[in-house]
């Protein structure tokens, strides 16, 4: 009893300087410091192009004939609102096994579906980044194989060729980092702001 | 391929050559030795110790030190309590984000006071920037701190020969925070930014969709939202304090959090850097390095083996996803695999070993969703968590609970041989043998008792998002997290409800604190001991021999706990995938 006494008033004052030192004083400085140095990236690296403005790192839903299309996604139309209280979207993951009967129903339905828009590619397996969700939901990027995958399509639905269509993706392949860690990776929508002329 | 390969290797070898110099300079720190940032901090330190009327020469024995981890951690938790059901009443919140419910508080406080960050809501959604830094980043910080102290406590038991104080919490916290903590974090977060991660106190942003969704009742949506805070400076002690907690709800997968391969290399090296380098303090710091390295490659050895076991079954996939070779999933111009719930930039090679990491410390963050991992996959993820996180484990608590299984071992090699078992020169006896055993038991008590429960009531049956076995390893795999301290998460599993955000939070609560007291009592006991001898009867505890046995003893009492609980989920959701 007589320890607890003589311990007492200091943890409390102990957790006090703590939440002021390590919430408080450390996180008002890292972002000051972050504001300082790495502006647009501190604020959400959000970027704008032809008066509009656009997040490269959050994935979008592309469905149309003449887009690249990215990873599945699992929209989620009901958390967010605007400032006006119109919905926004933003998405999650899927969170399925990848080995019951449900999933590999739900992947032959994909798969149906790609199939019968690239009937340019009768017989070439499909790359699996295309009837995959992502881990956030909110994937960006897309494999190189599941790019050129789609490219006769894109040439078919955009007039351009499919040498014109392949050098737009290059454009926007990132490679692995030091050339060994990650993947490389397409960033969908640069494609696709490409592919629209608005991105040069 | 060769590439994947060499992924694999370079962030072990990275990891390891990163934390043996870690490992020296903490070592240092806590004996008070000077160090590069002495001239800068030791100023602040004596300030801290002015401020509280410190004693700093004051050595305090085992029940003393438990009262302050006691104290501290329950005044903490009040705060912490405190901040979730007030939010709205409090600053920075632009969101406009209420109070959570008194459940949920009591989960997420629990969660975070015990260094686990399991996570039973969406930050992004739930909780305002001022709950966020005030609140958790804090326990990113101490709770870890927490857990190193209490080492050395443990440390100290072994070098000191008849006495009675083993330190003081006060300092050790300090020293720890000002020294370790901060600077590593202040580190990560200059890198994590520069990649990609806000910092920000703004509201949340909009962007333009380039193609609108139209909703079934004709509601058009033209943006999207991207949410902002204070996160770098969160998610850089989140990893470096084994804590985990995301900033965002589908944590180190989300862009935001973790945009690139390089912010990963950082994140993912940092969440197992701390616990790899305690091993090589410990050997420091009791005058024999020999046996810190047999720690250390009695985890290391576990550690390949679950990642090479994750690897191979995330790269092969399942039939259910190759659907006859109807789907690609080999490695040409992309990752391949099982890419189910895996980033496109992380692929399979730098997703599992994260996997394998965060597992095996009791970190808990995640870059892919575990609930969409191949059934024997998923299973090593949760393994791992069930040995009672000492495969590295949280910062301190995991090399405290190994060092209590070196006890349990010794005591095994002890009856074999007939002799008096004795660790570092140190005798256990039956007090340190029934302190080890509730260290190493805590685990599996806390996750059987609790996942039994939660399987006997119906509603559990409405949080699980697939059917089935995976169903149950979803409702093993919440309780395994919580069980080790970890904070992962099967996250499909909606664990949201009064019931499991309180049975959770009581386990959580139950495996941090019981085997940390133990571990005192047992610091306690053996500080007051003779050092013994060694003789030509003495069992060696650095050699391969006793490598093999305590990896033997940690897989034992795991398999015995789990193989039932493994068998009816992951084991079976593996033959009915062959089927």
């Amino acid at each position: 009893m007589k320890t607890i006494r003589q311990v007492f008033g200091k943890a409390f004052a102990f957790i006090i300087i703590l939440t002021i030192l390590c919430g408080g004083v450390y996180t008002f400085a890292a972002t000051g410091i972050m504001q300082l140095i790495f502006p647009y990236q501190a604020n959400g690296s959000i970027s704008e192009v032809n008066g509009q403005k656009y997040s490269y790192l959050l994935g979008q839903e592309f469905t149309a004939d003449n887009h690249l299309w990215g990873r599945i996604m699992n929209i989620d139309t009901g958390t967010y609102t605007d400032d006006n209280g119109n919905p926004v979207m933003y998405a999650s993951p899927s969170n399925l096994s990848p080995a019951s009967d449900e999933y590999k129903s739900l992947v032959a339905e994909r798969v149906a579906a790609i199939r019968s828009a690239h009937p340019e590619k009768e017989g070439v397996p499909i790359p699996v980044d295309l009837v995959t969700c992502s881990g956030s939901g909110l994937d960006p990027h897309i494999s190189p194989a599941a790019a050129y995958y789609q490219a006769e399509r894109l040439a078919r639905n955009t007039g351009k060729t499919v040498a014109e269509v392949q050098s737009i993706i290059d454009q926007y392949t990132e490679g692995r980092l030091f050339g060994i860690f990650g993947e490389p990776r397409v960033n969908v929508l640069k494609v696709n702001l490409a592919l629209d002329g608005i991105l040069q | 391929m060769t590439n994947t390969i060499l992924q694999y290797v370079l962030y072990l070898v990275i990891l390891v050559v990163l934390a043996i110099p870690l490992g020296n300079y903490i070592g240092k720190v806590m004996n008070g030795e000077r160090v590069f940032l002495s001239r800068i901090l030791i100023p602040c330190e004596n300030a801290m110790y002015r401020l509280l009327h410190v004693d700093k020469e004051e050595s305090m024995g085992w029940k003393k030190y438990a009262a302050c981890v006691l104290l501290f951690s329950g005044f903490g938790f009040i705060l912490l309590f405190l901040f979730h059901l007030l939010q709205g009443a409090l600053p920075l919140n632009p969101e406009g984000l209420p109070g959570t419910s008194w459940h949920l508080a009591f989960n997420t406080t629990s969660s975070f006071v015990t260094n686990t960050n399991w996570q039973a809501y969406s930050g992004e959604s739930t909780l305002s920037y001022f709950t966020q830094m005030m609140g958790l980043t804090v326990q990113n910080f101490v709770s870890a701190a927490t857990g190193i102290a209490v080492l050395f406590v443990l440390i100290r038991a072994f070098t000191k020969v008849q006495e009675k104080g083993l330190g003081n919490f006060w300092v050790d916290m300090t020293r720890i925070n000002l020294y370790v903590m901060i600077p590593i974090c202040l580190v990560i977060t200059i890198g994590l930014v520069w990649q990609g991660v806000p910092q920000n106190f703004n509201a949340y942003e909009t962007v333009t969709l380039v193609e609108p969704i139209t909703l079934e009742d004709g509601t058009v949506i033209t943006e999207q939202i991207v949410p902002m805070g204070p996160a770098a400076s969160q998610i850089a002690p989140k990893q470096a304090g084994t804590n985990g907690g995301g900033f965002f709800g589908v944590n180190s997968a989300h862009p935001l959090e973790n945009p690139t391969p390089f912010s990963n290399l950082l994140e993912m090296i940092s969440l197992l850097l701390i616990p790899v380098a305690l091993c090589f303090t410990f050997g420091r710091n009791i005058k024999d390095k020999k046996q810190g390295r047999a720690i250390f490659i009695a985890m290391f050895f576990m550690l390949v083996l679950a990642l090479g076991i994750i690897a191979v079954c995330e790269q092969s996939a399942t039939p259910q996803l190759a659907q006859n070779g109807a789907v690609d999933i080999s490695m040409i111009d992309q990752a391949g695999g099982n890419m189910e719930g895996k980033e496109t930039r992380f692929g399979i090679a730098t997703s599992s070993t994260w996997a394998a990491f965060t597992t095996a410390a009791s970190n808990g963050s995640v870059n892919s969703m575990h609930d969409s991992y191949t059934p024997l996959g998923g299973m090593i993820t949760m393994l791992q968590m069930q040995l009672g996180e000492v495969i590295f484990g949280g910062v301190g608590c995991g090399l405290y609970g190994m060092l209590a299984f070196a006890i349990l071992a010794v005591f095994i090699a002890g009856l074999m041989v007939g002799r008096t078992p004795e660790y570092l020169g140190k005798k256990i006896e039956p007090y340190e043998m029934k302190m080890a055993v509730m260290v190493c038991l805590a685990t599996p008590v806390g996750i059987l008792i609790g996942s039994g429960l939660a399987s006997l009531v119906p509603e559990v049956a409405n949080s699980l998002n697939n059917a089935g076995a995976h169903g149950f390893s979803e409702l093993l795999y919440a309780y395994s997290s919580a069980g080790g301290n970890n904070g992962s998460a099967f996250a499909g599993f909606n664990a949201n409800t009064v019931f499991l955000n309180v049975t959770i939070g009581l386990v959580m609560l139950f495996v941090r604190f019981v085997p940390m007291i133990a571990t005192l009592a047992i610091a306690g006991s053996l500080v007051q001991k003779k050092k013994v001898a060694v003789s030509a009867g003495t069992l060696p505890t650095h050699n391969a021999l006793f490598i093999g046995l305590l990896i033997f003893v940690v897989l034992l009492v795991g398999a015995l706990s789990f193989f039932p609980a493994l068998a009816l989920g992951p084991i079976a959701e593996y033959f009915q995938m062959l089927i």
